[in-house]
């Protein structure tokens, strides 16, 4: 029971931030010099009619607390407004999530798949050739900027003809079967995928070692040597059920570092995500995607965090409400 | 301080990574030296030219004076390229230590002093030229004046802040406690790129570059307290309860005196340690603004912008010498990273025992 009461109230209590997150970025973009409705003023197809009901639509010529107000119902209405090219901004928006979602999904999965046995061999084999080479390796890894990393993907898929170089999808995506599809996507996936997955599964692997050393020391591992347990059982027993703490309170940093991160990929390797669309629409000036871009990228960072906090609760008894 | 660089100089790596990044200061310390074309030169005939050889062994088998041959552009009729090919008729030798443009070393010391330099009719481009014909080997000297000194100075601004803010939330506790933290974790929330991409693309567009500069700078460094000022807030709880403070409140110190004088500089050691593990994330995110060209504008160079062109893909296929600011880029931040490891290693009390 009080682990429901506990993911209530940690829900409950994300709530007021959302409604920070939204002040600040209606505010910051509100207050800009950028004219909202510059792209339709210069458009000459548009008559000036138009403009005046996009006007009063947005409520610009209303003050700003007004206009935050009337953006925030249509928001909780799911209605984000249009982009400039007149789209439904709610509809372009959808499938950049699950895009974004699928890319960070399967980093996230990869990265602690790999990170955390390597980690844990480092630490276990601490000062061996190994721990030094995984130091050695991902210091590299972290060094190595993620879009200058993408470039030198592209290099090697131009170079091999391997893989796909950017998008989704193949031309004749539409005429796959449903297995096709899979491969597919799955194909053009492993590039982004790759260069996400070095990137956080170094300082993961890191954090894993540490964490792993830190218990290795204390008192309650020397006590179960003592006891005459194995090693291995002392290692997957005890010290690993406390030294993966930490590491599930950092799975929503790494989305948080991911959406970030994952920006700058998307655009390299032109995979159509939430951070490809941000950018073309910061580019573009297109105000509503991006108010709504950026609400929604605030949004799956908090739903990260609550997952996360949720997951250690989980695993960890000591967490109280 | 004696001590630290003895601690410094036992562990090799880390050691080495401290030279790396003095080596590279220097070079953009005296980066009119090193360079062989001023910042602001461009020949737009001259685009996209390959990086020219030097030869030491002249056509006889003998050792000669470095030289080179410059590029004569030509269009190919029959694959519709442009091609460049080497005008082989004249030699131009280089010189060393000698004579080349006229700069202002650190903006006082008129000098003409170069590392290398070139006869006036030669094109030498070490690194080939870019799409405005501007020489990649100089520009990377001028570009790195600006990528390596921006981490810095938004630290310079965002920690003093974050400090601050974390500091009086942690000490003065209670109601104002929650309203400042609930603002920093809003600010949290937001994915740090988005962020900043969005702030960089509301400047106007009409700044000289000095203001443009500075605005990256506030810009960076307003992405980075809120999580720096969360931990101080996280030890300034602690340390508030702590005896010596209870008697400076008894004194009857102010709450600003305390909070500066008393609380703050017990979390000094945290903050070299976050300063030099956060340098790295800063240039990375200048150059990632800068790749999509929302950071530094041309015509100042910095590393990220200079990259911009490895956006074409034609660029990075045919014409790989625009790539060297990643790898420069590459180097810093891992010189960064390893140095500030050690950094860490040697002032973390957990470490110590």
């Amino acid at each position: 029971m009080s682990t429901w009461v506990y993911i209530f109230k940690r829900i409950a209590g994300s709530i007021p931030i959302l409604i920070i997150v939204s002040l600040i970025s209606f505010f910051l973009i509100r207050l800009s010099p950028v004219d909202p409705l510059a792209q339709l003023r210069l458009n000459p197809a548009i008559s000036q009619e138009t403009i005046n009901s996009e006007v009063k639509r947005l409520g610009l010529d209303k003050p700003v607390i007004v206009q935050y107000a009337l953006w925030a119902k249509n928001f909780i209405k799911g209605d984000m407004g249009y982009c400039t090219d007149n789209t439904k901004v709610s509809t372009k928006i959808k499938d950049r999530i699950l895009n974004t979602l699928l890319l960070s999904i399967c980093v996230i999965f990869f990265s602690w798949i790999i990170a955390i046995p390597l980690g844990v061999l480092a630490a276990v084999y601490y000062n061996s050739w190994f721990d030094k080479l995984l130091t050695i390796v991902s210091s590299v890894g972290m060094a190595i900027p993620s879009f200058f990393f993408a470039i030198l993907m592209l290099l090697f898929a131009q170079h091999t003809g391997w893989f796909p170089i950017g998008g989704l999808t193949s031309v004749d995506f539409s005429q796959m079967n449903l297995f096709q599809k899979i491969i597919d996507i799955s194909w053009h996936l492993f590039l982004p995928v790759f260069v996400l997955t070095t990137i956080s599964l170094c300082s993961l692997a890191r954090q894993m070692r540490a964490n792993l050393l830190d218990v290795l020391n204390s008192e309650y591992v020397k006590f179960a040597y003592a006891k005459g347990l194995s090693k291995r059982k002392v290692i997957v027993k005890h010290a690993l059920r406390n030294a993966i703490n930490p590491i599930i309170t950092l799975l929503g940093f790494e989305f948080a570092g991911l959406l970030s991160g994952a920006a700058l990929t998307e655009y390299v390797f032109q995979y159509p995500g939430l951070g490809k669309l941000i950018l073309e629409a910061v580019m573009q000036s297109d105000i509503n995607l991006v108010m709504a871009s950026l609400m929604i990228g605030a949004l799956m960072l908090i739903v990260g965090n609550v997952i996360s906090d949720i997951l250690l609760k989980l695993t960890d008894p000591r967490v109280r409400v | 301080m004696k001590n630290f660089i003895s601690k410094l100089k036992k562990d090799k790596v880390p050691y080495f990574a401290f030279w790396v990044l003095i080596v590279l200061y220097l070079l953009i310390l005296f980066a009119d030296f090193f360079a062989i074309y001023p910042s602001n030169y461009s020949n737009r005939k001259l685009a996209y030219q390959p990086p020219s050889n030097i030869y030491i062994i002249n056509e006889k088998n003998n050792f000669s004076r470095p030289y080179t041959y410059n590029y004569i552009k030509k269009f190919n009729k029959d694959t519709l390229c442009i091609e460049y090919i080497q005008d082989r008729s004249k030699k131009h030798y280089i010189n060393f230590f000698s004579k080349g443009y006229e700069y202002k070393l650190f903006g006082l010391i008129k000098s003409n002093f170069h590392l290398i330099s070139k006869p006036d009719e030669c094109n030498l481009h070490l690194l080939g030229t870019d799409i405005n014909g501007c020489d990649v080997f100089s520009r990377l000297f001028f570009g790195g004046q600006i990528s390596l000194t921006i981490g810095f100075l938004a630290l310079l601004i965002s920690f003093p802040i974050g400090a601050l803010y974390g500091g009086i939330s942690g000490y003065l506790g209670g109601q104002i406690d929650k309203v400042l933290m609930r603002l920093a974790e809003g600010i949290m929330s937001i994915p740090s790129f988005y962020l900043l991409i969005i702030l960089a693309s509301i400047l106007p567009s009409n700044m000289t570059s000095v203001q443009r500069f500075a605005l990256i700078v506030a810009i960076l460094a307003l992405i980075g307290w809120a999580g720096f000022s969360r931990v101080i807030r996280g030890m300034v709880l602690s340390i508030k309860n702590q005896e010596y403070i209870r008697a400076v409140e008894t004194i009857g110190a102010n709450k600003a005196r305390i909070i500066l004088k008393h609380v703050l500089p017990q979390t000094s050691s945290y903050v070299i340690i976050a300063i030099t593990l956060s340098v790295p994330s800063y240039i990375l995110a200048e150059s990632g603004l800068s790749f999509l060209g929302l950071g530094i504008q041309l015509p100042d160079a910095s590393w990220g912008n200079m990259l911009k062109e490895a956006q074409e893909f034609a660029n990075i296929l045919y014409r790989p010498w625009l790539l060297t600011p990643g790898f420069l880029i590459f180097i810093a931040v891992l010189s960064f990273n390893v140095l500030g490891d050690k950094i860490r290693d040697i002032l973390d009390p957990k470490t110590l025992k």
